[in-house]
Formats: C-alpha cells, structure tokens, sequence
C-alpha cells in the first residue's frame, strides 16, 4: 500500500506538481537572500578567490621561456638533452635572433632571472650576451653594404620587405602626418621568397613602431636581418625570381655574391661571448623550462628538481623547503597544544565564574586584541633576550649562572613562546563558548551518581567541551601555519615559518611562482589535515557557541 | 503501565535494602549571600520509606534545601543527618543518594545504557554485572530496545524514565527529585506522577521530591512541607493540608478558598466570632488568633458553602448571586457575600433544575468546623 501511495505525485489545487509550486514559491526569498549576501560575495570573489586562483595559476605559468625564445624553443624539440652535446648551428642562429628581438625589448634579463632559479649562472649569461647581441650580424651586414650601398638605405627593405598597400597608406600618412603611422604589413611575396629576413624585419618593423615610434622607412634594421637575409638567399638562390624590379635585380646581384661571403659561426659567436653557451646543462635547462606550463616551481617547493634523466632529490645542501614544512607543521602543533593547555583552565574558569567576574576576565583575555601585534612581539623580545627581563631574574634568582644566561629568542623557543601568547585567544573564545552551554546539573548528576570530582570533569564535562577543543585547535593551528610577522620578528633562523621564505620571494627575490607553489602546498597541506580531521573528529563536532 | 508490574521483579534482587535512609535536618539555615536567610531554621525529619514533597512558589528555598541533602550546596549553620550519622562534611558523591534532575541532566555524550552504567561504572561494579543491571533497568522503564539511543533521540517522557531508572539503577537508599515532572505536559506528568508513586511504593526508598504544583503534591506523597520564604508552613499529610490548614498561607496555597476579613470579638474554646467588616458576624474554628480584638481572615473552602439551608446551621448568611459557571459535575457560583463579590460557592450538580438565578439574593450556610479563623492576609 505503501507503494501506491509513495509513487503519487502531489499536486496542488489547480493540479502542478507539489514540488515544482513549493520550488517556485521558494525561489523569490532565494533570490532575495542572495542579493543581500551579493556585495559580500563579490568582494570575496575579488579578493580572496580570484588571487588564490591567480596563485594556483602562476605556480604552474612558465610562458616566459616560449614568448621570449619562440624560435629556440621550436628548433631545441628536435635537440636530445641526454647527448650531453650543445645544440646544432640552427639552434644558435635562431637563439640570435630571439636574443636580438629580446634584447631590444628588454626582456632577456627577465628571462634570465627566471632560468636563474633553476640553475645559477644562467641570469648572467643572458644579460652579458644581450649587450653583444646587435653585433653578431655585423659581418653580413658590411658585406652586404659593400656589396651595394643601396642596403644600408631603408627604403631599399621597406620596398623589398613592404606589401604595396602599406607602401601606398604609408605615402599617404606621410603627407597628411594624421595620426599614428599604419602598421607595418609584410609583403606576401618577401614571406615566401624569404621566411627567415621577413620574420626578422616584421619583428623589427613592429618593434619601431610601437616601441620607438619610428618609423621602417627612416631606420637601417638590425644586423640580425643581414644575417638571415644571407641565410634565405643560400637556402633558397630563386628567391628572386618571385620580385619584379628593382628589388628583383638587387636580389640576383646578392645571390650571386653570397656564395663568396664570409660567414660567422654563431654557435662560436656566442661561445665566445658566454662559455655558458657551450654547456649543454645550460641548453638543457632552457629545453626543460620551454613548455608553457611547469611542475618545476612545486618540484622546487619540495626540494625536487626535474632533470633530462628525470625526476630527483636536490642535493642534500640545497633542500630547504621540505624541512621548512615540516618545522612548520611541527612548530604549529606545539602552538596549538600549548594554547591548549592554557587556554582550557582559563576558559574553564571564565564559564564556571560568575558573570560580573567572567566579565573582567573575558577582557583581560581579549585586551591582546587591542594592542598591536608588532608592539606584543616587541615586548616578547626585551623579555626573552639574553640581556632581557626573565635572564636578569633567572640570573638574580641565581637559577642560572651570568654564563649561562638561557637563549629564549631567536630560535624555535621564540616562535612557541611569542605565538601562543598571541593566538590564545583564539583558543579560549571558542572554548568558553561552548563551555558557557554546559549546563553544571551535568556535572552535579555525575557527582550525585557517584563520580568523584576528576572522574565527572574527564568523564562528563570534557566530553562536552570537546567541540570547543576542536574548533579551537583549528583556529589556532590554520592561524599558526600561515602566520609570518612573529617568526620573522622573533623566530632567527631556527624559528622562521614556510610563509617567512614565501614572504621571501614575493617581495626580495621576486621568484612569484616558487612563491605561489609554495603556498600552493601549505593550502594543501591545511585542507589535507583538515579533512584527515573531520574524519577523525568529524567537523559537525567543531562549535562555535 | 505494564512495566509497572516489573518493577518489583527488576529490584527483586535488592530487596535487602527496601526500607529507605532516614533524614533528618536539625535547624539547619542558609545564606548565599551573608545578607539574607533563604532557608531559616530548618527541623525536619524524614522516616525511612517515606514520600516526602516540599511544596512551595518559587524562590522558597526548596531547591535549596535538597541541594543541601544532595551536598551541593553547604549547610551555613546546622546539621543534616542520613541514617543518623552527619553528613555535613561527607562530599556529593560518597552520600550514595539518587538524584533525578529537573532537565533530567542525562549525559548528551553517552547513549541510554552508558548513562545508566556510569553510576555502576564509578562504583567499580563488576561488568557482567552492570550490563545485567543496566538491561534489567531498561527493561523497568520500558525502554529496553532503547539502550543504544542517544538522549536527544528520546521523547520527553522517554528521558524522563531514563533518569529516573540512572537514579535508582545503583540501589541507593535515598532518592531525590527536583521538579523531575516540570517539563512534560499535563498527561504525561499524571501518567509520570502515578508511575514514581508505584516506584517508590514497591522499591522502599525514601523520596525527597520537590514541586511547586500542589496537585502533584497532594496526589504523590505520604506528607508534605508546604514552604514559604525559606520556612516550612505546615508538615502534614495531604488531608490534613487541605482540612486543617495552619495558617493563612497554607489556606491560600492548598486548594481554592474564600477569605473574609473581619475581627474577633468572642473567644469560646476552640471556636470563635468573628464580625466581618459589614457587621455579620460567623462562628468560626479558632486556629491562628489569640484573643479578643486580633484582625483574622476567615477561610472557607467553595465547596462546604451550602444552600440547602437549616436552623442547626452554625452560620446562614445571604448572598446576591452575581454570576453561574457551568462546569458539567459542578456549577460554580459566584457570589457578593457581607460586602465580599468574589465569594465563590461550589453546588453538586444533581440533576434537578436549582432554582438560583443571578440577581437573586439567596441564603448560604456551612458549619463551624468549615470555617477557619486565621491569622490575617496582609
Ligand atoms: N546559587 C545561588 N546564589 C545566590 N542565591 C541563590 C542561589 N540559588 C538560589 N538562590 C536564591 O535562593 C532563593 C531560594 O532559591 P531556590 O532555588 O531554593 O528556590 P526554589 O524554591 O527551588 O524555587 P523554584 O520553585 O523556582 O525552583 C531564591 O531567592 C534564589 O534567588
Ligand atoms: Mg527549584
């Protein structure tokens, strides 16, 4: 019967679907709620969601290599990192004009800081190439002046290198000088007869235009573009035959002339400038950190590095972070447990007393609140140094020797005492306010049941509270793995946190996405342990009050 | 009421102990702050196996008179006595007395049978023991197949078995109850009220129970302390509460009552005359006033107001009738007697059509014994 009456769909008056009216009904008041949480919702988009996102994203981003090396990296596929040989000529005369364009554009020695992470040595290289780069093409360009003043004319390439319609728009421009220049447009004929110049010259052309504010017709091009305009016309000697004019008679002249040019061996040029550029790691690295996205800043974050053989350990005198992590872990424990041990008698007594004495109580407990956590650390620090408040006494007392004086700052010591003076609130509110609804009959039925003191507190009362435990020691321990200010004031060397070496490279090193890795694995670390958490402890255990 | 009947079964086993602790207070006073009284000398004694309800309004000290037997709260000044030995300085725990709390305080933590074996646990009880004790007192209060719900799973009723069984499942001799009905409704706490009468009768024990609805009072207990102000009114038994009340107080507190303020003004023995303020005068018994001249206030129960009236009446007076109430088995009417319009009388309904109207003026009658001169309210 039972079954007959579960399968009938209930309806309303006028026969819709009960469930659709009711769904109706409810979406007005939904959507009203959520236009009253809409600000707070967009603000936490802003701020809190799109830049955890952006921090996901930047620790895997490695565009950096692609964009500024685009040709290397294409021609370095082909190359096998394992041979432990520098690449092929090719590779060299592509890294020449990549280098060039970079270099003009500044951006090499971005590039280089960012290789730098992975192997030192690199970031110098590429700025000292950057600034003998121009000259690597020089010896085409002589020859071909010498060869026929007419190159060292840029109207001679704007006409080899230019589609007509720009030529036309450009006269016009010229005339008029109405606004900006028309961008530079490549000739079909030029990028099919030779590749290598017209992407060189494009590049140049853009360049000029949108950097310097030039223009193509006023400026001789790079040397780069004498370089492959060598290139092109001994790869290809019928270039020519595709021009018409002028163009078509300088080019025939050229090619007839190539064959008896002197030719430079970038591959030397570049050695010659670097002898980084004759180490295959170098090149090795480059090939490692050519894909657009990475593992090597979370490789880097675990003291891994990923290497031609493959994945492996840095070496014993390089890993940091792993350590880090796990002092930090570490660390934050003690805190919590310390705040714990603290903070339950405390909260203990704030729920047992009478209101107007909890009441003094509960300020004295939220008086850190109102002072700044900067002038507390600064207080931790005159009173554990050396020379400070608690040696003078200990040495006073006689405890301790003048020799001996204890070293209570500047190291893990520090960090404990300091941070769980500044987070026990945090662990008292939550404590007291699930105390404060235990009602004391609990305890007294335990008592009149025959439990002793001890026994109704361990068997009774903290039972209850352990929901206050709970969300406490949560409170406390994600507050204590992210916190930075007081290791860094007083935790030296010994005492720092995983978020001091973050704090390290967002702001002095710049490394932003070992950075974002590295706070990556401590937001996975946090969500792991808390949800090894609620399966042990169950989250619907945690109160607040 | 089944389980009723298993009661006897399930406590069969310690029927040694069926006759209760004895209890006894000896002007014992009590003071939270140094500034007031809330319990002001205090004599009570309590015989093994009794039923014993203080009754009393609220902030009368009864709370705190069972706190102090419980040994929650210290005694200021005075001793208490279980089974004749002071327990003044004898901690909670170790005065192996059965508490049933007003909220039931059963643990939230612990399911149903852990709650019952904790007060067996603490007492080192055996295991195979307790788990036979525990499963013979859920099966008492008839919520055997209940032992492994959590208490907020539980109805009302439900919980409140649960605590009354976790008071009594480790045999104490003395058993507590503070309001231990306050939160079920009217039904349930009859049904309730029945059920712990049963209890106590088949188990023995000596209940100290606390309430402040006189119903429950009357209908539970061997005696009653009515309370008032930290002082027991009156100790006696139900009838006696309600027949011969001590004071005005009590009058007012047990059952209904019609007061008529008026002075003495003859004294003959037990009884007395008293002239109300409109010059009638009524014989009345002499209870709380001392002589000639003493303001009293007269109390008359509703339904000892007669209108069957006859000479051998001690006192006839008449009355306008303002008001009828029909209530089925009795009809209440209400009536201005010597200048009093509040003067309720109660008449039996039998059947016959009374011929009382309102506006009528009728003569009212009762006898003397009826009629209690007492000391005067306010
Ligand atoms: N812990 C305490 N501290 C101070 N005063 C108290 C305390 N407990 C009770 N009192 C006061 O003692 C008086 C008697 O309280 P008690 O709880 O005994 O009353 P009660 O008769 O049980 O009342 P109720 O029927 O409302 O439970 C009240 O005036 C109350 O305010
Ligand atoms: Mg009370």
């Amino acid at each position: 019967m039972s079954d007959v009456t579960s399968d009938q769909v209930l309806t309303t008056q006028d026969g819709k679907p009960l469930k659709a009216a009711l769904a109706k009904a409810l979406r007005r008041e939904r959507l009203r709620s959520l236009m009253l949480i809409a600000p707070l919702l967009i603000f936490i988009m802003l701020t809190f969601v799109a830049p955890i996102f952006d921090m996901l994203f930047r620790s895997v981003e490695n565009q950096i290599v692609s964009e500024t090396l685009p040709r290397t990296v294409v021609l370095l596929e082909e190359w096998d990192a394992g041979s432990g040989e520098t690449p092929g000529e090719d590779v060299y005369q592509a890294l020449h004009y990549d280098l060039m364009i970079a270099s003009e554009y500044k951006r090499h020695t971005q590039l280089g800081t960012r290789l730098n992470y992975e192997k030192t040595g690199i970031s110098s290289m590429f700025r000292r190439t950057g600034r003998r780069i121009a000259d690597f093409g020089e010896v085409y360009a002589d020859q071909f002046a010498a060869l026929n003043p007419a190159w060292e004319d840029p109207m001679t390439w704007v006409n080899l290198m230019a589609s007509d319609a720009w030529i036309a728009d450009q006269q016009r421009w010229a005339a008029s000088q109405d606004g900006p220049e028309p961008t530079f447009i490549l000739s079909e004929t030029a990028v099919a007869a030779l590749p290598a110049t017209a992407d060189i010259y494009g590049a140049f052309a853009e360049f000029l235009q949108m950097e310097e504010g030039d223009s193509p017709t006023d400026e001789q091009p790079w040397n780069a573009v004498y370089a492959a305009l060598y290139e092109d016309l001994a790869d290809n000697p019928q270039a020519f035959s595709t021009f018409s004019g002028t163009n078509a008679d300088l080019l025939r002249e050229a090619v007839e002339a190539v064959p008896t040019f002197a030719t430079a061996s970038m591959k030397e040029l570049f050695i010659d400038a670097e002898d980084g550029w004759g180490d295959a790691g170098n090149w090795a690295v480059i090939k490692t950190f050519s894909p657009a996205y990475t593992p090597g800043y979370f490789l880097s974050a675990a003291d891994a590095q990923l290497t031609p053989d493959g994945l492996e350990m840095k070496p014993e005198n390089q890993q940091i972070y792993l350590f880090l992590f796990y002092r930090t872990l570490l660390l934050s424990i003690v805190i919590t447990l310390s705040c714990l041990l603290l903070g339950y008698p405390i909260a203990y007594l704030l729920a047992a007393l009478p209101l107007r004495y909890s009441n003094l109580l509960l300020i004295l407990v939220l008086l850190p609140f109102w002072t700044s956590l900067l002038v507390r650390t600064s207080a931790w620090k005159v009173l554990l140094q050396q020379q400070g408040v608690i040696n003078d006494v200990l040495v006073w007392i006689g405890l301790i020797t003048d020799a001996g004086r204890l070293v209570m700052i500047n190291n893990a010591t520090g960090t404990i005492i300091a941070m769980t003076h500044i987070l026990l609130p945090f662990m008292i509110l939550p404590l007291y306010s699930v105390m404060k609804t235990i009602s004391p009959t609990y305890v007294r039925a335990a008592k009149s049941l025959g439990a002793t003191d001890w026994t109704a507190f361990w068997r009774v009362y903290f039972p209850q509270s352990v929901p206050g435990i709970g969300a406490g020691a949560i409170l406390v321990f994600i507050l204590a793995i992210g916190y930075y200010i007081t290791p860094e004031l007083v935790g030296g060397t010994s005492g720092i946190f995983i978020s001091n070496r973050i704090a390290f490279h967002i702001s002095s090193s710049l490394n932003w996405g070992l950075a974002a890795a590295l706070g990556t694995l401590l937001l996975v670390a946090v969500l792991l342990l808390f949800m090894a958490y609620d399966r042990i402890v169950g989250i619907d255990n945690v109160k607040l009050g | 009421m089944l389980w009723l009947d298993k009661i006897k079964v399930g406590f069969e086993g310690n029927m040694a102990n069926t006759r209760g602790a004895a209890v006894r207070y000896e002007s014992v006073q009590k003071s939270y702050d140094g500034e007031s009284l809330v319990v002001k000398n205090l004599n009570l004694d309590i015989p093994p196996g009794e039923f014993l309800t203080m009754l009393g309004p609220s902030g009368s000290g009864k709370t705190t008179c069972l706190m102090m037997l419980a040994g929650f709260e210290p005694a200021t000044h005075g001793e208490i006595y279980l089974n004749d030995r002071p327990i003044n300085n004898v901690p909670p725990h170790k005065r192996g007395i059965g508490m049933v709390f007003q909220n039931y305080a059963l643990f939230p933590h612990m399911t149903v049978a852990e709650n019952l074996a904790f007060p067996l646990q603490v007492r080192k009880v055996p295991k195979a023991e307790q788990a036979q004790k525990v499963r013979r007192a859920l099966e008492m209060v008839e919520l055997g197949a209940f032992g492994n719900r959590r208490p907020a799973q539980l109805s009302g009723g439900q919980q409140q078995r649960v605590a009354v069984a976790r008071a009594l499942v480790f045999d104490p001799e003395l058993v507590l109850m503070d309001e231990p009905l306050g939160a079920l409704d009217k039904q349930l706490r009859e049904q309730m009220q029945y059920e712990i009468k049963h209890i106590h009768e088949n188990l023995g024990v000596t209940v100290v129970y606390v309430t402040h609805d006189q119903t429950e009072a009357l209908t539970m207990s061997d005696r009653v302390a009515v309370f008032n102000d930290g002082v027991i009114q009156q100790l006696s038994t139900p009838d006696d509460l309600y027949e011969d009340p001590k004071n005005s107080f009590v009058a007012q507190f047990i059952g209904e009552n019609n007061k008529l303020d008026g002075k003495v003004v003859e004294v003959n023995g037990k009884s007395c005359l008293v002239e109300l303020e409109d010059g009638t005068r009524l014989k009345a018994d002499k209870v709380n006033v001392e002589s000639v001249g003493d303001r009293t206030t007269i109390s008359l129960r509703p339904e000892r107001v007669e209108f069957d009236t006859h000479d051998a009446m001690d006192n006839i007076v008449n009355g306008r009738v303002e008001e009828l109430i029909y209530l089925g088995d009795h009809i209440r009417v209400r009536m201005n007697v010597a200048g009093n319009d509040e003067f309720i009388a109660k008449v039996r309904n039998r059947g016959e059509k009374r011929k009382i109207h309102v506006g009528d003026t009728v003569p009212v009658g009762w006898s003397l014994n009826d009629c209690k001169a007492l000391d005067p309210v306010s």
